[in-house]
C-alpha cells in the first residue's frame, strides 16, 4: 500500500507542464491526488513519471466572465464550496459540493481531478452536465475546447489526448433566480451516489417552465441529461403533479449493476431523486443563495 | 541526487522548522512518522477511506496517506502532537475527549482531533448534524461515535466560553 517509484515533476506554468506531458512516456498528471493518491497506494495505476499540478498557481482562479463562471481546473473543492462568488452565480454547483466526498479529501481534491477522473457516481461531472459547462484542454500542440457533452468517451474515460490536460471550466449563468436542485442518494454521508439528480428551472411570471435542465448521476457510465423529462416540463405550469408524471420516463432509463444496487434498484432511484430534485428547484425559484440541503437522508 | 526521485525539502512541523531529504515516492504519513518519528499519526487504510492519518496541513485538514511528502514542501503541517499548548496542557478538545470517553482504543483519535480542531477553527457553534458530517470521513470500530459527538460539542461550549472571557478581560 505504498506508491511505487516514480520521477516527480512539479511544473510552475501550463506551458512547462504540457512540455513535460507531450515529451515524457508514461506520465501521469496528479491535480489534489483524492483519487490518483489511493491508485497509486494501490498501484493500479504504475506511471513512470508523476506531473504534479499543484504550484501551478494560473490555474486556481475563479473568475467571472460575461455569461458565465471561469474556474481554473486546480481549483480546491474547498475553495468553491467557501466561494460568495459561487454562492452568488451558480448554486446548483454551491449545493452539489457540500456532497463530495469529505472535508478532508474537498480540502485537496480539485474540479479537474474530478472531472477527468469521470466517476459515474460523482458530483461534478453531473453539475456540469446539468449546466452545459465548457472546457478548455491545452497541449503542446495548442488550445482546444469542448462541450461537456462530448467530454466522456466511456466509462471512467475523458476525451482527451495523453498529452493534454484540463486548464478550465466555464459554467454558463442561467436567468437569476432560477431553480436548482441537487439531491443524492448514498449510503452514507460522503461515499460515492448510488443515483444523484440535479435540476434547473427557469419560469415565467405566469409559473410557466420557460428552460428546463435535468440530469442523473450514477445511473449510467456517464452523466445522464434526460431530454424526455425536460421537454415535458417546459411550457407547462411547475407543480408537483406536473414532475411525478414527467418523471416516469426516468424508469427507462438504461442503468448499470452493482454491488450496490441492481439496474431496476437505480431506475427507481432515477425516478424519485429527479422527482426530488425538481422540487427542490421550484422551492428555491427567486431565492438564488438557498441551499436544497440534505434532502436525501 | 536526481530531484526527480528524491528532494529536500522545508517545512514547518507542529511550530518547528524541519529540513529533510525524502523520496518523491513517499506520503505525508510515512514521512512523519519514519522520518520524523511523528508516530501519532496513525496508518489505517492507505487509501483515503478510513481519516486516521488526518493532519492539518497550513490549518486544513488532509489526508496524509493522500498526499506526497514532497508536496508539503514550504507547507505548515500539524499532527496530532502538535494540538497540545506548549506547555503542555491538553486542548479542550483531547480535554473533552478524556472526560467523556471520547475515545476506547485510540487508533481513529488523532485523525477525528486533527479534523475536529479544524471545524472547530471554522465554526466554534456546530449543530450536533454538522459534528457528524465533520468526522463522516472519520472510521471509529469503538465508540459508535456518540461520545466523540458528545465531546466536540462540550470542547466548542467551552472554547466558546474562553473566548467570551478572554474578550471581557
Amino acid at each position: 500500500m505504498k506508491p511505487p517509484a516514480f520521477a516527480y515533476h512539479d511544473p510552475q506554468t501550463v506551458e512547462e507542464a504540457c512540455q513535460l506531458m507531450s515529451t515524457l512516456d508514461n506520465a501521469r498528471l496528479l491535480a489534489g491526488g483524492q483519487s490518483m493518491m489511493p491508485m497509486l497506494n494501490m498501484r493500479f495505476v504504475m506511471p513512470d513519471h508523476l506531473v504534479d499540478l499543484g504550484r501551478v498557481s494560473a490555474l486556481s482562479a475563479i473568475e467571472e466572465r460575461p455569461g458565465a463562471l471561469r474556474i481554473g481546473a486546480m481549483t480546491r473543492q474547498r475553495d468553491l464550496e467557501y466561494s460568495p462568488l459561487v454562492r452568488a452565480r451558480c448554486p446548483l454547483l454551491a449545493d452539489a459540493i457540500q456532497w463530495v466526498g469529505h472535508r478532508q479529501t474537498r480540502n485537496r481534491g480539485t474540479i479537474g481531478g474530478s472531472l477527468c477522473q469521470l466517476d459515474p457516481s460523482a458530483e461534478l461531472p453531473s453539475v456540469c452536465a446539468a449546466l452545459d459547462a465548457t472546457l478548455t484542454v491545452q497541449s503542446a500542440r495548442g488550445t482546444r475546447t469542448l462541450a461537456f457533452a462530448d467530454f466522456p468517451a466511456g466509462y471512467m474515460t475523458p476525451s482527451i489526448e495523453p498529452d493534454e490536460l484540463l486548464t478550465h471550466v466555464e459554467l454558463p449563468d442561467w436567468p437569476a433566480g432560477h431553480g436548482h436542485g441537487f439531491v443524492e442518494f448514498a449510503r452514507r454521508h460522503g461515499d460515492y451516489a448510488v443515483v444523484l439528480a440535479a435540476a434547473l428551472l427557469a419560469v415565467d411570471a405566469a409559473g410557466r417552465i420557460t428552460r428546463a435542465s435535468v440530469t442523473l448521476g450514477g445511473i449510467g457510465p456517464a452523466p445522464v441529461r434526460v431530454g424526455a423529462v425536460e421537454q415535458a416540463l417546459v411550457g407547462q405550469v411547475a407543480s408537483a403533479t406536473l414532475f411525478r408524471g414527467a418523471t416516469e420516463a426516468c424508469r427507462s432509463i438504461e442503468a448499470m449493476e452493482d454491488v450496490h444496487a441492481p439496474a431496476s434498484y437505480r431506475q427507481q432511484l432515477a425516478v424519485v431523486m429527479s422527482r426530488r430534485a425538481l422540487e427542490a428547484a421550484l422551492a428555491s425559484i427567486g431565492s438564488p443563495a438557498s441551499s436544497t440541503g440534505a434532502a436525501a437522508h | 541526487m536526481d530531484s526527480t526521485l528524491s528532494r529536500a525539502i522545508a517545512l514547518k512541523v507542529n511550530g518547528k522548522a524541519v529540513q529533510a531529504t525524502v523520496d518523491v515516492r513517499h506520503t505525508l504519513a510515512d514521512f512523519l512518522r519514519h522520518q520524523l518519528e511523528l508516530t501519532g499519526t496513525h496508518l489505517g487504510c492507505e487509501h483515503g477511506v478510513c481519516g486516521a492519518c488526518t493532519v492539518l496541513v497550513d490549518g486544513r485538514s488532509t489526508r496524509g496517506c493522500l498526499m506526497l511528502a514532497v508536496q508539503a514542501n514550504g507547507r505548515e503541517v500539524t499532527t496530532v502532537e502538535g494540538i497540545a499548548a506548549a506547555d503542555g496542557a491538553l486542548h479542550p478538545l483531547q480535554q473533552a475527549f478524556m472526560d467523556l470517553h471520547g475515545l476506547q482504543c485510540g487508533f481513529c483519535t488523532p485523525g477525528m482531533l486533527t479534523t475536529l480542531v479544524e471545524l472547530l477553527n471554522d465554526n466554534p457553534d456546530p449543530s450536533e448534524a454538522e459534528v457528524r458530517v465533520a468526522i463522516s470521513g472519520n472510521l471509529c470500530r469503538c465508540t459508535g461515535y456518540q461520545a466523540i459527538v458528545d465531546a466536540t460539542l462540550a470542547a466548542a461550549k467551552s472554547m466558546r466560553g474562553a473566548a467570551v472571557a478572554g474578550s471581557t478581560r
